[in-house]
């Protein structure tokens, strides 16, 4: 069939499925039905090829960086912006986005590879970049272990062309520079003295971070405070006022800088690039805030131990009141041991003002044993939502959940018109 | 009068502490503070010299990178641990621990990696991964709720006893229905989720025990368990 009709018919389905309210998947399965070729037919014209973008933390907030910091110098960027991180999301997305003769007007594609799908997708089209973001402890129930999770990544390593950009700090991921078949290999990092703030799983118990500052780093984050940081890029120094909140997100703009100097070496604008990085706002439901009767809510995505931790540490502050929803979906993971490995001491002096999930229980028990007070638990969402707000109108709320949790939290704020949708 | 002291060894928890295996050791050491005991909980890694006095001991389980790093120093301790359990220590292994507890594990290249014995149970590896949401039952503790994954697969010898027959879900096997093995004090199991947190009568089972090995008899006072009742009754409507 001509790249005409295929093309044609794509967004066809396209447009139906929009209508009917479905996902992005179904006409992204349609056209790999009738053209398996199609996705790789229109990235490998590309003039500046492929980045992938994988890890289990951060994807999709990193490659949205990724794109805005590339815009910002002047390339047209392809993306798989919908979130739907498969195969079938990126030949829907690329449906919305070719012309009638499939050619896509673009210079370079930044695509979000979730790890499993990543290697089937590598082995069809070789990346010239590749950015490897970390391996923690996620969705195991899925993978089996963290092991397994990483030869995953490995797979994307060996099929990489040009250059790949590696996470110096995470052993696991800075242990694939071995693995590459004639890329370069460039590190992101952290400054020595940051190192104790990103414990990786390896951490967890006993052992000490150790520096691992005897490979250089293209670009590192040497420091940050509030929404403030500072990095190294080569040779350069760049202070940056960020809207993107917690300090994995900061760490996440230190692996997008490294990717976009990959591709773009010593041709950099700075300014333009340090103007594009501080209007970068968090992707859907990372971070997000609303106001609510003139008080902030926000939304943190926690879907492992790791971002649970680390989003506990960076948005400490006295006077807030908290609420936790962990489902146990598909999308979530169905496993709760994950919620033991997460410390939730800091919260022991202000308590849980409500608690709720599926598994609102399962989060209960974990907090009683780290001595945090739960004031109630109540496992529909929405009532739970409910009665958060109304027990708390009068200081600003935040809200830890998991995926599937965040998606109905979003879904009963959307409902209630005195919600204004600020990041 | 000072609190009575009751030492938990937490065994590798540097190497083999994946799937919330600490969640085990945290839920004795509030249990016993709780019940009015004083918890020291000490930590034992590969080099580490053995403690003295131990009342009970814990131990998870590992990536294949952390079981490799553990084994030789296992096999170095493993009499010790043996004689413990004679004299009626209470311990619990969790999943990669378990199997190591065992004769031995064999591998998919059929190598045979040499356990210390102390369980009499045999451990092969198979390429089907179990995994999902277990209940079992078991005579002393009722039902026992968990999650599992591994794709070990143990079957039992005649020195131990299953800890528990498996309702829904896989447990050592996916031939016979038992789960878990017991030998004296020892418990071994593949349920995380984490374990004592959701099924607290496991937990006071081996506190009561160390208590009264030390002590003579044992005066816990009651602890409200409401959380936990209602965690088990949700988990046990979930999918596998």
């Amino acid at each position: 069939m001509s790249k005409l009709y295929v093309t044609l018919l794509g967004k066809s389905v396209r447009r139906i499925a929009r209508l009917r309210g479905n996902g992005s998947a179904l006409p992204g399965l349609f056209v790999e039905h009738i053209d398996p070729n199609f996705i790789r037919d229109i990235l490998s014209k590309l003039p500046q090829g492929v980045i992938v973008i994988s890890g289990t933390n951060g994807k999709t907030t990193t490659a949205k960086m990724v794109v805005e910091l590339l815009e910002s110098q002047g390339l047209t960027v392809f993306t798989n912006r919908t979130g739907s991180n498969f195969t079938r999301g990126v030949a829907a997305a690329l449906l919305a986005d070719v012309d009638l003769r499939g050619k896509l007007h673009a210079d370079i594609a930044v695509l979000e590879l979730d790890e499993a799908h990543a290697t089937h997708f590598v082995y069809a089209i070789q990346p010239k970049y590749s950015l490897i973001l970390n391996v923690l402890r996620d969705q195991l129930d899925r993978f089996g272990e963290i092991d397994y999770t990483t030869n995953l990544l490995r797979t994307i390593v060996e099929q990489t062309t040009t250059a790949v950009v590696l996470n110096r700090e995470d052993r696991r991921i800075a242990d694939l520079a071995k693995d590459t078949r004639g890329a370069e290999v460039h590190y992101f990092g952290l400054d020595e003295s940051l190192l104790r703030v990103f414990p990786s799983d390896d951490n967890l118990r006993g052992e000490t971070p150790k520096p691992r500052a005897q490979v250089p780093a293209d670009v590192t984050l040497d420091s940050f405070s509030d929404n403030r940081a500072s990095f190294t890029l080569g040779t350069t120094h760049m202070e940056v006022s960020l809207k993107l909140n917690g300090i994995y997100n900061v760490y996440n703009a230190a692996a997008a800088l490294a990717v976009v100097r990959s591709v773009l070496k010593d041709t950099i604008d700075i300014p333009k690039l340090t103007k594009a990085l501080e209007n970068v706002t968090p992707a859907f439901g990372r971070g997000e805030s609303f106001t609510i009767e003139q008080q902030k809510l926000e939304l943190i995505l926690v879907k492992n131990p790791s971002g649970f931790r680390l989003g506990l540490q960076s948005f400490l502050s006295p006077g807030v009141a908290t609420m936790i929803a962990i489902n146990d979906n598909y999308a979530d993971g169905r496993d709760m041991s994950w919620l033991w490995d997460v410390d939730f001491r800091s919260l022991a002096k202000e308590g849980v003002s409500q608690v709720s999930g599926v598994r609102g229980y399962d989060m209960a028990l974990r907090l009683q044993y780290d001595d945090v007070s739960v004031d109630n638990v109540e496992t529909k969402i929405g009532k739970a939502l409910k009665r958060f707000i109304s027990n708390n109108s009068d200081k600003p709320m935040r809200i830890y959940c998991t995926y599937t949790a965040m998606l109905e939290i979003r879904r009963a704020l959307r409902k209630s018109t005195y919600v204004e949708h600020i990041a | 009068m000072s609190k009575k002291e009751i030492i938990i060894l937490q065994l590798y928890p540097r190497d083999m502490n994946i799937y919330g295996d600490f969640g085990n050791t945290l839920t004795l050491k509030q249990r016993l503070s709780w019940q009015g005991y004083e918890p020291i909980v000490v930590d034992y890694n590969p080099g580490d010299s053995f403690p003295e006095n131990v009342d009970i001991i814990v131990g998870g389980g590992g990536q294949d990178s952390g079981q490799t790093k553990i084994q030789d120093d296992l096999l170095t301790i493993g009499n010790h641990l043996k004689e413990l359990a004679e004299k009626n220590t209470p311990m619990l292994m969790v999943c990669g621990l378990y199997q190591m507890f065992g004769r031995f594990f064999k591998t998919a290249d059929d190598i045979t990696i040499e356990g210390i014995g102390l369980l009499d149970i045999e451990t092969y590896a198979k390429s089907e991964r179990l995994i999902g949401n277990i209940i079992t039952t078991s005579k002393e503790f009722g039902s026992i709720i968990g999650y599992e994954n591994h794709s070990g697969q143990t079957f039992l010898g005649k020195g131990v006893t299953a800890l528990a027959s498996v309702r829904i879900g896989a447990g050592n096997n996916t031939k016979d229905a038992t789960e878990g093995a017991r030998y004296k004090n020892v418990i071994g199991t593949y349920l995380h989720g984490s374990l004592l947190p959701k099924n607290p009568a496991i937990a006071d089972h081996l506190i009561k025990i160390a208590v009264i090995n030390k002590y003579g008899q044992f005066e816990g006072m009651p602890i409200n368990d409401s959380f936990a009742l209602h965690a088990r009754s949700v988990a046990s409507t979930r999918p596998r």
